[in-house]
């Protein structure tokens, strides 16, 4: 009983936890600017169903992306493990689903190869990141707090999947030495090679199998909170943020409405703009100036960095790195979301997502040519943010590069980007 | 060869009471740069050989605003947008072809939400319809035969509107040896220029990413490289000199290579 009650306690805590830090992430994002995303549920389903459930995009790097079907797919199975512990904690019984006789067996079995998969991809992830020393998994924005985070996942789920299996096999010699307890039920291919491991006296087996379940359990629910903090979110984020994706074709840039209005009043002096509730800022300064999506991407971000290792001018060793762009965006929301948290309302601390967190030297270097969100796996935009901050620095501040002033010029007063007179501009039809 | 080109305007159909069936929008980088203006022409002698009627804005026509938008400045961006738009709606413009995909996608893509509707299509597109129509077809013998031939996509073409197939139709067309590169299609490699940078010099960096790209087409050993973009010519065909490959690696425009394979 007392069991049940330790287990009742530690599970509602967690969710309790869990639930509260959730609502601080989804108020950050809230933070956002409005944006209509609702519109074709079809298609929005469709690609949520392709790019996050069905890893299409996972696919344009083979390797990687086998190994993390095997995370992927054992995570999301195991899930049905978690129900049968849930009520065995709660009620105190013993693989309650067992009564599905065959079908729990053939359940038992799947879960046994999945930990294994995972087992298999957690090693290999590990090596890669730190012995392999990949440069995507090695730049410079993933020193820190970056690199600890990646491998506690790593570690942590090795540990997990090894106490789904040591406590199998302890299970299983209990089963088979006939402990009322342990009714004889599952099938174990992988955990079956534990037990020779295992010692042989009951109350030591009891031990391991008790321990290994109560880690298992107590380590899968210490994960769910460690989400919020972590790169490994996108496992919950992954479905909202493609559901919301962007549907129109990658070149098309938003067209400002405040600058319309005011565009228009120019060329038409009869034009009167609607009015508006607030002055809007013209491009973005700070993450509030952003949409919402772009802070669900900010939040969705893995930091896997295949978009990055796609940046022409991250490749060219430029200091535009869009996996950054991204994890400055979150760094910066969740500064924000505490400085509201603490006074009430948003206090100036003198900090901006550009310039505090994002140079204008990465800002310059993009080609704009969108191989980021090409590669993205999640659907995540990092240019969107990238021309938010140009408009900022040209439209508020006049900062641009002085040759980017002259094009402005140029344009302006020639309609080319080059220093000629419009009136040249069918000068080739004469030539030969 | 036919070489005198005349090219109508269409003020010039407009006060014979005649329309196009088609505006060619020449573009900034069409009109003034002298390599891409030898596209221009290319592609008019294309729309000539196969009887299309067609019509340029001439001194009418003026910057899409794409570098404007990409660098940020939205006001001017818009300016020349709706400034275009008067034009183009004034001559009752419906369908337009052009050979910058940077123009291609703006006034395909973002001039609609103001006020600005119109069929778009990259001079590749409108190539690939006509072998498909038969109407144009390489001739034999032609200067192409054999040869190693890739082809550079251009982020604005390719991932920004997803145009892969259309010219590399082209390039199937002829009876030359055809080869990708190992960045191509949406996983393509930028020429450097897009966002602004034709106009900046690059940020600091190891190298340009012409460069890059370059070396890309230099290990593919191909002695052609097919381009569709008057910016990516320009940073091909910068980053052959600076490679010192001008006698072994030609860098041409779809259109050119329609043009020379059609004895047009």
């Amino acid at each position: 009983m007392i069991n049940q009650l330790i287990f009742a306690l530690c599970f509602i805590s967690a969710i309790v936890l869990f639930a509260k830090n959730a609502r601080q992430i989804y108020k950050n994002i809230k933070l956002g600017r409005a944006l209509n995303r609702t519109d074709r549920p079809k298609e929005r389903l469709k690609t949520m169903l392709l790019v996050a459930f069905g890893q299409k995009k996972m696919f344009k790097k083979p390797v990687p992306a086998i190994l993390h079907l095997f995370v992927y797919t054992g995570f999301c199975i195991i899930n049905i493990e978690m129900i049968e512990i849930v009520i065995d904690g709660l009620f105190g019984t013993h693989r309650f689903l067992s009564f599905l006789g065959d079908f729990y067996a053939f359940l038992i079995s799947s879960f046994e190869w999945l930990a294994f998969a995972v087992l298999l991809g957690c090693v290999v992830f590990l090596i890669r990141r730190n012995v392999l020393h990949l440069k995507r998994l090695n730049s410079p924005e993933l020193k820190n707090w970056p690199k600890t985070d990646a491998n506690l996942i790593l570690i942590t789920e090795i540990l997990l999947m090894t106490a789904f299996l040591l406590m199998n096999a302890a299970d299983q010699k209990l089963q088979l030495y006939g402990n009322s307890h342990y009714i004889v039920a599952g099938s174990f291919p992988i955990s079956q090679y534990l037990m020779s491991l295992l010692p042989s006296d009951v109350s030591s087996l009891i031990l391991i199998e008790r321990t290994s379940w109560w880690f298992h359990i107590l380590g899968v629910l210490a994960f769910l909170n460690y989400l919020p903090y972590s790169k490994h979110l996108h496992i919950l984020l992954a479905f909202p943020n493609t559901y919301f994706s962007n549907l129109d074709p990658k070149g098309k840039l938003t067209n400002m409405e405040n600058v319309t209005n005011e565009v228009k009043a120019m060329l038409d002096p009869t034009f009167t703009p609607p009015p508006t509730d607030q002055p809007i800022r013209f491009g973005a300064k700070d993450v509030q100036d952003l949409t919402w999506k772009n802070l669900l991407d900010a939040y969705t971000c893995t930091e896997c960095g295949r978009c990055t290792a796609a940046c022409p001018a991250n490749i060219t060793g430029k200091l535009l790195s869009p996996r950054k762009i991204m994890m400055d965006t979150r760094d910066r929301v969740d500064e924000v979301g505490k400085n509201i948290q603490t006074n009430g309302t948003y206090v100036d601390d003198g900090k901006s997502l550009l310039d505090s967190y994002i140079t204008r030297e990465e800002l310059w270097a993009c080609t704009s040519c969108n191989a980021c969100v090409e590669q993205c796996p999640v659907n995540i935009n990092p240019l969107e943010i990238i021309v938010e901050l140009r408009r900022f620095s040209v439209m508020e501040e006049s900062q641009a590069p002085a040759s980017i002033n002259a094009m402005f010029g140029n344009v302006e007063n020639n309609g080319a980007p080059w220093k000629y007179s419009q009136m040249d501009r069918a000068n080739w039809t004469s030539q030969q | 060869m036919e070489n005198e080109l005349h090219v109508p305007t269409m003020a010039e159909l407009m006060a014979k009471g005649e329309t196009a069936d088609i505006l060619f929008w020449v573009g900034c980088a069409g009109s003034f740069d002298e390599r891409a203006q030898k596209i221009t022409r290319d592609i008019c002698r294309i729309l000539q050989h196969v009887g299309i009627k067609y019509a340029i804005l001439g001194t009418e026509e003026s910057c899409t605003g794409d570098p404007a938008k990409r660098s940020g400045n939205e006001f001017l961006f818009q300016m020349q947008a709706m400034m275009n738009i008067q034009v183009l709606d004034g001559y009752e413009v419906k369908k337009i072809v052009t050979a910058c995909p940077h123009c291609f996608n703006t006034l395909k893509n973002e001039y609609p939400a103001l006020g600005g509707n119109y069929e778009l299509i990259h001079h590749t597109q409108l190539i690939q319809s006509l072998i498909d129509e038969g109407k144009l077809k390489p001739a034999d013998g032609h200067a192409f035969q054999g040869k190693k031939i890739t082809y550079h996509d251009p982020c604005y073409l390719g991932r920004a509107n997803e145009v892969y197939e259309a010219p590399r139709k082209v390039l199937e067309s002829l009876d030359a040896q055809l080869i990708e590169l190992k960045r191509c299609k949406s996983n393509g490699l930028c020429c450097g220029a897009g966002g602004g940078q034709m106009f900046k010099e690059p940020e600091k960096g190891t190298k340009d990413i012409n460069i890059e790209r370059i070396e890309e087409v230099i290990n593919s050993q191909a002695t052609i490289v097919a381009a569709a973009c008057p910016f990516c010519m320009t940073m091909l065909k910068d980053g052959v000199k600076i490679k010192e490959k001008e006698q072994e690696i030609e860098v041409l425009d779809i259109a050119e290579i329609t043009v020379r394979a059609n004895n047009i």
